[in-house]
């Protein structure tokens, strides 16, 4: 009785119903997942994009001033047509290691401090030191570089202070945070067995800590240091405003330096035609560059299972 | 023995100088920053026109505001919906996943500057959009996509599989289940990752300059070339006349990313207190 | 002769208290075997012997630990004492470096620099540990990537590298295969002839088959202690009769 009055109210009975419902439920979350797909399609997309759009516009240039003359030339004019890139590449090499001379030890003395001796109160409030020093803007380093750093390096050495060690005292800085935020977690993952071990040798603290734990973290840590060369590398405003930025061959600490950061950063702006080209081909150099350094650190943070 | 304890003796002066330095960096700048810019904040710096005179901020802080909202509203669905795929539809072995990621990683270990270089190819050029506010934040919002997807991915992966399981076992579908159950305990999270977001936004330099221009007004449409507060902070430093302005922008600009900070630090702690509560 | 001996000793995590009133002698070139159901006390105290437990927070002990009649926790220095009592671990824990460099760890870190000298002690310990001829070949390989019972092995050569007095063992065969487990037992034996053993086993047949003297815990205290056979044919106490006819878990 009631069953028939049931069906005779609804055109389809409850079954079909219910299969319609599914159906549109279905047809819903296929839809919702193509949606998904081509949003994580995007970085895909944008990667293809980059890569294009760089080689595009910088081989040609590249092409015509000659690969060896571009990479090996020593010598940037852009006014007479001569474009050689050298300068740039070894001011970046340059200023990216002595960024890595001040900010791998100090980053890592902070980062075993904070896995191995503070306590856990110190920890909480040094990793929001941490986190403010690597959220201040690089403008901000650059700026404090120039009002601090450089005067200071012209008054100790009488020289006229934005210079390669101006550069990487101030990458040194920005290079920290990468370094500890990196290195911390992987100090703290190595095996408390481990640490033990080493005391019930007749170890001291510092022992087994420095002797054990760190070599047994060094896949993190060394892969802290290779994101901190990225950054250092490809680090444009701060290193602009403190470096100098001459384009010849670096001379020594004290004297300037341009990267190929920089190159990029001062010229672009009125840059046209194979001057234009050859900075965009400056920026496919360092692209590669990154690259490199991208890969060695994936490998190295699935090794340290970080 | 003896050179054992000297070596814990060395050790201990080596990791604790490595500290003091890093704090000592860290009040050195901010203090110094401070100190010096605190005594240039003027109303003058904040009238609504920008002039040679005044050298306003407030035109660059409001179109820091319009950047971070522009760009997050690119960056934060495509992210969040991406993170979703990865997580929650695909499989692990699944050869677009490995390619997502791998492009992903990459996009976050490219430098601003190239960023900059890229949009300013292809927004403001091949595209026509000019140096302008859309084209800052296009270009913005694919510098930010690898940080919202990775965090997402995080928080997504953080949620007990227990939930889905209760939820499928009513009979929710995959979408409902992802969206009712699986996102609202992720938020935390995935509100963290975007605060960093911001955080990179506001800091941005390099990658603005040459897509969203100089220009210290407020626009009057998308298409207007528009200083954000760190290329205005930049373009005061540069230019070498408004050093006591660069200061009071600087000044901003440490306390708009502190306060980033402890927002940051009081979702995470939400995060953990939930933590908790499911032990 | 008294290797060890523990008076009156009392050990608290925070407000709990994990052992109570011990007392209890360890004689020297004999192996000691601690027994009980988990959770009785027998490793805690195992630990107090070399202040392991010293790493452990809210840990307070009183009483005394005498090693050759110094108390270890007088002013007596934590790494000396450490190098005079070595410890085994439940779980193999080789140093994720090379087999030498684990042996030569211990050394090192009580100064001994010399390479010759190091070599020496490499393969004393090793051979010791009855495991030079397996892994002589490959002194320079990953310790992480030998077996199991390789690596339990290989920490005790480790443990013997810097000439210890006492050896500590905690339940040093748990983690191991039937044939790792008797060829560490048969090790313990052979080495009570130069070191003072203490191990602390699960298993009542392995304390039968290898120790001299046997302590029963319960629930944080010394229930009964002697000469291992006497203990476990005629016990003097109901509760360490009932648990070595297995009443308790």
């Amino acid at each position: 009785m009631n069953k028939q009055r049931y069906s005779s109210t609804y055109a389809i009975s409850p079954k079909k119903r219910m299969v319609k419902r599914m159906n549109i439920k279905n047809f819903k979350d296929n839809c919702a997942k193509i949606v998904f797909i081509l949003a994580a399609c995007i970085s895909i997309l944008a990667v293809a994009l980059i890569c294009i759009f760089l080689l595009a516009n910088g081989i040609p240039g590249i092409a015509k001033i000659g690969v060896f003359k571009f990479l090996t030339g020593k010598v940037w004019k852009p006014g007479n047509s001569i474009y050689g890139i050298l300068p740039m590449i070894l001011g970046s090499i340059y200023v990216t290691a002595g960024a890595l001379i001040i900010g791998v030890p100090t980053g890592i003395a902070t980062a075993v401090f904070m896995s191995r001796f503070a306590s856990k109160r110190t920890v909480k409030i040094m990793s929001q030191a941490v986190s403010l020093l690597a959220g201040i803007p690089s403008v901000v380093y650059g700026f404090f570089g120039l009002v601090v750093v450089v005067p200071l390096v012209r008054d100790l050495f009488g020289v006229s202070g934005t210079s390669m060690l101006a550069a990487s005292i101030v990458l040194g800085i920005m290079i920290l945070p990468t370094i500890i935020s990196i290195s911390e977690p992987a100090l703290d993952a190595v095996p408390n067995a481990y640490y033990e071990g080493a005391l019930a040798l007749g170890a001291t603290h510092e022992r087994a800590v420095f002797r054990v734990i760190l070599p047994a973290a060094k896949s993190g840590v060394t892969a802290s240091v290779v994101l901190g060369v990225g950054r250092a590398i490809g680090e444009a405003m701060a290193v602009m405003m403190v470096a100098g930025n001459q384009p010849r061959m670096p001379k020594g600490i004290l004297e300037g330096v341009r990267t190929l950061t920089s190159n990029i950063v001062m010229e672009m702006g009125y840059a046209t035609d194979l001057h234009r080209e050859a900075l965009i081909a400056t920026a496919v150099v360092l692209f590669v560059f990154i690259l490199i350094i991208n890969i060695l650190f994936s490998v190295l943070k699935r090794r340290a299972k970080l | 023995m003896i050179s054992q304890k000297k070596e814990a003796v060395l050790i201990k002066i080596l990791v604790y100088s490595g500290t003091i330095l890093t704090l000592a960096i860290l009040v050195s700048v901010a203090g110094y920053i401070l100190f010096k810019g605190i005594p240039n904040l003027s109303y003058k710096l904040f009238e609504w026109k920008y002039t040679t005179e005044n050298v306003s901020l407030l035109p660059a802080l409001i179109n820091t505001l319009l950047m971070t909202f522009l760009s997050l509203l690119f960056a934060a669905p495509l992210g969040i919906f991406a993170a979703v795929y990865l997580v929650e539809y695909a499989r692990k072995d699944n050869r677009l996943v490995k390619l997502v990621r791998i492009t992903a990683e990459t996009l976050s270990g490219i430098p601003s500057i190239i960023y900059g270089l890229f949009g300013l190819l292809f927004f403001v050029t091949a595209l026509k959009l000019r140096m302008s506010l859309l084209s800052g934040a296009l270009t913005l919002s694919i510098m930010i996509l690898p940080l919202i997807i990775r965090t997402t991915e995080e928080a997504l992966i953080a949620v007990p599989v227990e939930y889905r399981e209760g939820s499928y076992g009513l009979g929710a579908g995959r979408l409902r289940t992802v969206f009712k159950v699986v996102m609202p305990s992720a938020t935390p999270g995935i509100l963290a990752g975007i605060i960093l977001s911001i955080g990179r936004i506001v800091g941005e330099t390099a990658a603005l300059i040459y897509t969203a221009g100089t220009v210290a007004e407020v626009p009057g449409s998308l298409f207007d070339s528009v200083r954000t507060l760190s290329v205005h902070m930049y373009a005061l430093s540069s230019e070498g006349f408004y050093i006591k302005e660069a200061y009071a922008t600087a000044v901003i600009l440490l306390v708009i990313v502190a306060g980033i900070n402890i927002l940051s630090a009081n979702v995470a702690k939400r995060i953990g207190r939930r933590m908790n509560d499911k032990n | 002769m008294t290797k060890i001996k523990i008076n009156n000793l009392n050990l608290f995590y925070g407000s709990f208290q994990a052992l109570k009133n011990i007392n209890l002698s360890i004689e020297a070139n004999e192996i000691t075997a601690f027994i009980g159901p988990s959770g009785c006390g027998k490793s805690t105290l195992l630990k107090t012997i070399n202040r392991m437990n010293d790493l452990v927070e809210g840990c307070k002990i009183d009483g005394e630990v005498l090693l050759d009649g110094e108390n270890v926790y007088g002013n007596m220095d934590t790494t000396l004492l450490r190098k005079r009592v070595g410890m085994v671990f439940q779980k193999p824990n080789p140093f994720p470096m090379s087999i030498y460099d684990n042996v030569a760890f211990g050394p090192r870190t009580h100064g001994i620099r010399g390479k010759a000298k190091l070599d020496d002690i490499v393969e004393r310990s090793l051979r010791d540990a009855a495991i030079w001829d397996e892994l002589k070949d490959r002194l320079n390989k990953d310790a992480l990537g030998i077996s199991g019972g390789q690596q339990q092995r290989l920490c005790i050569a480790r443990a013997l590298a810097v000439e210890p007095e006492v050896l500590l063992m905690d339940e040093p065969t748990s983690a191991l295969d039937p044939v790792s487990t008797s060829k560490i037992e048969e090790l313990a034996t052979s080495l009570k002839e130069k070191y003072t053993i203490v191990i602390v086993t699960h298993n009542m047949q392995q304390a039968v088959r290898i120790s001299d003297k046997t302590a029963f815990f319960l629930l944080g205290e010394v229930i009964e202690s002697g000469n291992t056979e006497r203990l476990f044919s005629v016990p003097r106490d109901k509760r360490t009769e009932d648990y070595i006819t297995g009443r308790f878990g």
